[in-house]
């Protein structure tokens, strides 16, 4: 039986390949290499980059922010709190083992079990087994992001993770840190299978030949992947041939990438938005929403964009972007100096006074230049400003400790919905529910508490993205937050690798579909 | 001989421990590394509940006890980043950074010998001056200016060496993978070793050039001119054998400083020894890694100097080992 699926696999595979290209190896570069195997022990780009490449997603993201179909065929929510789904029949596992709805079921519950993925699953009761190709997700309360929380079911191979390794450990151990049998093992439905990994060096994937997607365009059956940390070698590289795919790629080496003959640069707006908060708790100033107006007025965030980030962003004046449901066209950026002197003048600070600042020196792109221009800003109204950058890894420690009154802070939603920017960043803080976590401002308006709980459990897209743009709306009165900008996306690679089909806003290459042309 | 090198082996235990217990005590400082273990939007409880399981919430003595007893096993803590012992992971990636140390070695010895020696024979030739001017700049220019020069030149512009990595590799024995034996590997070497040497070959050259032309002033060599011995004996001889004492000396110094600049030329050229892994440790919080590396890092220096102090008896039987009873 095993040899017979082996053999249809490999007719379909030979007639994929003369219908398509030549078969062809891919050579590729980010900034780092996946942390784990282990789908399930970090949320990060890595790991969801790596998980999109070796298993597939019960749904993923299309460039529309749309959902496509993958493992999941076709879904209809059946009452207010439960969607069912029909799982693809005759999907394999890299370990030969076939899916069936056991495997979601057995997936959710480890998920659920990880520090970093749980958040995700908050409103969820559970996945319950229908039969073996249909499964329901059910929620605690009607919620609309079944669909986007199901990007991240990425079905593993219960057979192949249960039992226990020659340490005597179980199998599916989740571990955050030391080893386990999960973290350099693994067996999914994707369409490459690990061949050699030698952590922080390179990994070598290969093409599963049972893939079940025969639809599938991508020609390549081998990738090399390398990190390469400096920015400057990571171009060099791909400019000299040593390496076809890189991302991301610096601001400052576009036009040196664009320039050149052979290979292709593709940007696309991104959706992580990068802001400062002003903290009321430590200044009374910033209780005034007139001084929190007048400190956005006199921050020229178009300006920051133009020259420091050499138009590779986009400005903003709210936090979700383009595309998302809680996004208002009408909320334009608002420098304007004049009104944010009259302002300050207005609340009685027409002389100013002095605040701290803190911003990290190594998180977001030019995250020490931008504080630095808009402190220099700051001054223009007479707000003195002692900045301080420093690495993420001490900055971090910082934030939570709210250290300075103003604190740069970057986001980028998870659930790619606009709720999960509130959540976070602008809710009232409250350390038991965990609201507001990275509030360092300490804002709270009872009306934006309200609207994103409201919308938390609203089906309705058209009535839900009408509550999260009242959201926006107010964030913007109130000046909940100094908007600066989403940063971009970049990514460049040789001209004969067709990245742009596969490429998205949530930096997840699908590489599974990637075409090499000879 | 034998009491010099059992006093320097006391002396390393020492510095050793003294290292543990300043990189110890500056982790804190370091950051937090729970914020590179997890995602962003994990809860403050989650991470507080990993602290306690990984043993960072104890008092300090108790986690500095803990590591000393591991330590003194052989056990210097697991990398948070690579799940495996810190040592093994340093040890790993120690042949890299050797091979990289021991090219640069090379081709410093093979350029700054010659070069001096030449330039101190004929100090007023317009080569020696070429020489003497193009180590002023080549010592002006930080390596990691240096090595991305030469990447956009040489791989970029002319494609003639590879960008970054150690290329093809062949095992030697153990875990020892070398670049030397393979065609690849020799070229992927070529860059990372020129531009490391490049920091320490102009010194080399004024070093040499200038300890030469002392020794060639002095009166043995007067005489030995006097006795009409051949020129490329006095010079090579008679002259370089004591210029290179102070060389030595200073070489075996500058080691240290080599490998404090391999950490830049691995960052560049994503060279994968222990300079870069180091780094990268920095960046992660990754702290048992990095006291591992702070500890391996000493035991190399003193390592280095007590061989330097063997050879310097070596060449000048003169010099009395320290602890040697005279």
């Amino acid at each position: 039986m095993n040899k017979f699926s082996t053999l249809m696999a490999g007719a379909a595979l030979t007639l994929g390949l003369s219908l398509g290209a030549q078969a062809a190896t891919l050579k590729m570069a980010y900034d780092a290499d996946p942390v784990s195997l282990d789908p399930h022990e970090q949320l990060s780009g890595g790991t969801l980059q790596l998980s999109h490449m070796v298993f597939d997603p019960l749904v993923r993201w299309n460039k529309e922010l749309g959902f496509d179909p993958r493992l999941a065929e076709s879904w209809e929510r059946i009452d207010d709190k439960t969607v069912r789904f029909k799982l693809r029949r005759g999907v394999k596992f890299h370990s030969g083992n076939e899916l069936t709805a056991e495997d979601v079921r057995w997936t959710y519950d480890r998920l659920v079990t990880s520090p970093d993925f749980k958040g995700i699953f908050a409103a969820f009761e559970g996945v319950k087994v229908v039969d073996d190709y249909t499964f329901d997700l059910v929620t605690k309360e009607p919620y609309p992001l079944v669909l986007h929380s199901a990007t991240y079911i990425f079905p593993m191979d219960s057979k192949f993770y249960t039992g226990t390794d020659e340490k005597g450990e179980p199998k599916d151990r989740l571990v955050k840190h030391g080893d386990s049998y999960a973290s350099s093992h693994l067996s999914g439905t994707g369409p490459y299978v690990v061949k050699s990994r030698e952590q922080g060096v390179k990994v070598e994937f290969e093409r599963f030949d049972g893939y079940w997607d025969t639809t599938s365009p991508g020609n390549v059956d081998e990738i090399v992947l390398t990190p390469i940390k400096e920015a400057p070698t990571r171009v060099a590289a791909l400019l000299s041939g040593d390496v076809d795919f890189i991302a991301p790629v610096p601001p400052t080496d576009h036009k040196r990438i664009e320039s050149s003959s052979n290979v292709d640069l593709v940007t696309m707006p991104g959706t992580r938005v990068i802001t400062f908060q002003m903290n009321q708790e430590r200044r009374p100033e910033f209780k005034d929403v007139r001084v929190r107006q007048a400190i956005v007025h006199a921050i020229n965030n178009e300006g920051i964009v133009k020259k420091i980030m050499r138009g590779f962003a986009t400005p903003a004046a709210q936090q979700g972007p383009e595309g998302y449901a809680g996004y208002k066209a009408e909320l334009k950026p608002r420098y304007d100096l004049a009104k944010a002197k009259q302002l300050m003048k207005e609340a009685g600070y027409e002389d100013g006074f002095s605040i701290t600042m803190m911003a990290p020196n190594n998180r977001y792109v030019n995250d020490d230049k931008i504080a630095q221009a808009a402190a220099s800003m700051l001054a223009k109204i007479n707000i003195k400003v002692d900045l301080k950058t420093m690495p993420k890894a001490q900055y971090w420690p910082e934030f939570d400790a709210r250290a300075a009154d103003m604190m740069m802070i970057g986001w980028h939603a998870d659930t790619e919905d606009s709720a999960n920017f509130s959540e976070f960043l602008t809710l009232c803080p409250n350390a038991e529910s965990g609201a507001g976590q990275y509030n360092s401002g300490n804002y709270c308006n009872p009306k934006v508490d309200e609207l994103v709980k409201a919308a938390g459990s609203e089906t309705d897209p058209a009535k839900r993205a009408a509550m999260l743009q009242e959201v926006e709306q107010i964030l913007y009165d109130d000046a909940a937050f100094v908007p600066l900008h989403w940063q971009n996306l970049a990514w460049a690679a040789n001209k004969k690798v067709k990245v742009e089909p596969i490429l998205n806003v949530m930096n997840f290459p699908y590489l599974g579909d990637l075409v090499i042309e000879e | 001989m034998i009491a010099f090198v059992v006093r320097r082996l006391f002396q390393a235990v020492i510095v050793m421990f003294v290292i543990s217990l300043l990189s110890f005590s500056i982790q804190d400082n370091l950051g937090d590394p729970l914020r590179e273990l997890v995602g962003q939007s994990v809860s403050e409880e989650e991470r507080q509940a990993l602290r306690d399981e990984l043993g960072l919430n104890d008092p300090f003595l108790t986690q500095y006890l803990r590591f000393v007893g591991n330590a003194l096993e052989g056990d210097l803590g697991t990398s948070y980043f690579f799940k495996e012992p810190a040592l093994d992971v340093i040890l790993n990636k120690l042949p890299a950074t050797l091979e990289l140390v021991f090219g640069a070695t090379l081709i410093i010895i093979l350029l700054s010998v010659p070069l001096g020696v030449y330039s101190a024979i004929n100090p007023r030739s317009w080569f020696s001056k070429t020489v003497m001017g193009m180590s002023i700049v080549g010592i002006s220019i930080p390596v990691f200016l240096t090595a991305i020069m030469a990447i956009y030149l040489f791989s970029v512009e002319l494609n003639w060496l590879p960008s970054y990595g150690r290329g093809e590799t062949v095992p030697v024995f153990g875990s020892w993978e070398t670049g030397f034996l393979t065609k690849d590997g020799l070229l992927h070497l070529l860059l990372p070793c020129a531009s490391l040497a490049s920091i320490m070959l102009p010194l080399f050259i004024r070093l040499i050039r200038s300890e030469m032309m002392e020794v060639l002033e002095s009166e043995y060599v007067k005489y030995a001119w006097a006795k009409g011995l051949s020129p490329l004996r006095i010079w090579f001889l008679h002259a370089l054998k004591n210029t290179m004492l102070p060389v030595i000396t200073v070489g075996g110094v500058q080691i240290g400083t080599m490998v404090a600049y391999t950490i830049l030329t691995e960052t560049v050229f994503q060279w994968p020894g222990m300079g870069f892994l180091f780094l990268e440790a920095v960046n992660r919080v990754d702290t048992p890694l990095i006291v591992a590396y702070l500890i391996v890092v000493g035991a190399i220096f003193v390592i280095t100097n007590t061989l330097v102090d063997l050879i310097y008896g070596l060449v000048n039987p003169t010099v009395k080992l320290a602890g040697k009873k005279s």
